[in-house]
């Protein structure tokens, strides 16, 4: 089933962590196998906030072994940034296996990237001048919790409640999904691809990389090839209708817009509110009441619709 | 069940057929007062009012809630902040007054057979599923698969409401004051829908039968749907429907497609939902 939700603010940065928080609380009831975030912070100059894991929560339970493993990895992460010239200027470690960093980097986001993602067990989850990613099994007050979202102050974000239907519950499988190697973009989605390998092997001739088999990866990275030739993201939302197959609502994010997308049958929910300074989207309208406990006029988007909003 | 031969359907000749397998015990009489209501329905007062405050509650407690208040003879129940929590009100059987003051999530107002339910704010998706009698009105938006089902009735939504709206409906009358989306009337059986706004596309896609009027434009019909005559029995029952809920437009009716099954397809039976309770 999955819930997904999004928020944007028209003026200026909210306390969004704690009210998509809020918001995916209110739908765990729709997917209660992981929970994600993908939420914009404040850019900085020449800096990104780059989000990592080198095992997965899983991998805790295998014995003491992982332990050192998971030392040994970060240390080779390390060893990565320094010899690409890496600055980094904050680390965080919210749990023993994801990293937050905050790092000044001249060069090519995708070669960083590859280099960190050959080390055992890594895998970038975002990187982003504003864009910071998280994502974990549990729902949304225990993952935000965890990795201390309730302080987050952005413009916009999106967030997913997942249940497992086409892959495995673990963080690699968990929404939002970042499109590699593209810088802060993101997206969730509920529904089903069905025209996913075919699209997917496709992308993989083209040099694309997926580091899961859900079909919502695809969407990222597709959208992300999209923009990569030029398209405006309300051209790639448009286009997507018509080269996807399945049903599905889908939310994208990018550095300052915020995109919706429904399929040809308008099988899977969305409920949206729009005022003059927010507009807020969500599965269904619990989600939005946990934030606007007052009475609402909201309305559903119909079949083909595609929106997107500034932040 | 074959018990079931001798019931007043079958004296009534609505059906010859022997009715075997069947096992549902509750029966209707023509002589039971009003005819249709179930033996274990309450008696309540009109005129005894209560009210339920939803905030701090689940949809189980809200429902159970509700019950109680019918079992103790309150035949009107306000119910505040429901917040848009989903099932609320659902599988009343009886007639009463139900005022909510604020919105519905998903599947509200399912399995109703004779309440009057009003609603200030908008409902989600699936409302008034399987509604054998009564009437529903929605102040504004409702989400898609608005009536699903519908057996008998009348359920109104002043604003807009979703995608297939009326999807396998096979009774009672859907209006609808704004558009409605994709599929609307899809394997439509019987009954009424009527949008007085535009409809998306496929409307009526697959239709047994029934009748969709709409006001406004049509982006395409489905499969087997086909258009008709709106004649002057159609325009009238159109101008006293619509006045009863205050979604009249100004210009009239006149302006109003009527759309049909080609029954090139198949047909459904030809029973109708009073007749059905009377079968069962």
């Amino acid at each position: 089933m999955c819930g997904i939700a999004g928020l944007i603010y028209r003026d200026g940065a909210r306390k969004i962590g704690e009210e998509m928080t809020a918001m995916l609380q209110a739908l765990r009831h729709r997917g209660p196998d992981s929970t994600g975030f993908a939420m914009y912070g404040a850019p900085g100059q020449n800096e990104y906030v780059m989000r990592f894991k080198v095992a997965e929560k899983e991998d805790l339970d295998g014995g003491t072994k992982i332990h050192r493993a998971i030392r040994e990895r970060k240390a080779a992460v390390g060893a990565v940034l320094e010899e690409l010239g890496v600055d980094v200027l904050e680390q965080e470690e919210p749990t023993e296996y994801a990293l937050r960093s905050r790092i000044s980097f001249r060069g090519d986001l995708k070669n960083l990237a590859d280099h960190i993602e050959e080390v055992e067990g890594g895998e970038i989850l975002s990187i982003g001048n504003a864009l910071e990613l998280i994502k974990d099994l549990g729902d949304a007050a225990s993952v935000s919790e965890t990795y201390a979202l309730s302080t987050f102050e952005g413009t916009h974000g999106i967030g997913h409640t997942r249940m497992a239907t086409e892959s495995d519950v673990d963080i690699r499988s968990a929404h939002p999904y970042w499109a590699y190697p593209y810088n802060d973009i993101a997206v969730v989605h509920n529904g089903q691809i069905t025209n996913y390998w075919l699209m997917r092997r496709q992308l993989e001739r083209d040099g694309q990389r997926f580091v899961s088999h859900c079909d919502s990866e695809l969407l990222a990275v597709y959208t992300a090839v999209n923009l990569e030739k030029g398209m405006t993201l309300e051209e790639s939302l448009h286009r997507s209708i018509d080269e996807i197959d399945g049903v599905f609502t889908y939310l994208i994010t990018t550095g300052n817009e915020l995109g919706m997308a429904k399929d040809t049958m308008a099988a899977k929910p969305m409920v949206l509110y729009e005022a003059d300074d927010m507009v807020a989207l969500a599965s269904e309208e619990v989600a939005i009441r946990a934030i606007l406990p007052h009475e609402i006029d909201t309305t559903d988007p119909y079949d083909e619709e595609v929106r997107v909003w500034q932040a | 069940m074959a018990g079931l031969t001798d019931s007043t359907s079958t004296q009534m000749g609505m059906h010859t057929e022997p009715l075997t397998g069947r096992d549902i015990k509750t029966k209707f009489t023509l002589e039971h007062e009003g005819g249709f209501a179930y033996h274990f329905g309450r008696d309540v007062d009109f005129n005894r009012r209560a009210e339920i405050d939803c905030a701090e509650l689940d949809p189980t407690e809200i429902n159970r809630k509700i019950r109680e208040l019918m079992d103790s003879g309150h035949g009107s129940i306000v119910v505040r902040n429901p917040g848009a929590k989903h099932s609320l009100i659902v599988g009343i059987l009886n007639r009463m007054n139900i005022i909510v003051e604020g919105s519905l999530g998903y599947f509200g107002c399912g399995l109703l057979d004779g309440p009057t339910v009003r609603i200030s704010g908008r409902v989600g998706w699936s409302f008034g599923e399987n509604m054998m009698a009564g009437v529903c009105v929605v102040e504004e938006n409702a989400g898609s698969t608005f009536g699903a089902a519908l057996r008998g009735g009348d359920l109104v939504c002043k604003g807009s409401v979703g995608s297939r709206t009326g999807i396998d409906q096979k009774g009672g009358t859907i209006l609808v004051g704004g558009d409605t989306g994709a599929f609307s009337g899809f394997m439509m059986q019987r009954g009424r829908i009527v949008v007085c706004g535009n409809a998306g596309k496929n409307l009526g896609d697959s239709m047994y039968d029934g009748t969709i009027y709409v006001g406004g434009t049509i982006r395409d019909l489905g499969v087997d749907a086909v258009s008709a005559q709106l004649t002057d029995l159609d325009r009238a029952w159109l101008r006293r429907k619509l006045k009863m809920y205050e979604l009249l437009p100004g210009q009239g009716v006149d302006h109003f497609t009527k759309i049909v099954a080609g029954k090139q397809l198949w047909s459904y039976d030809n029973l109708e939902p009073t007749e059905k309770k009377l079968v069962l």
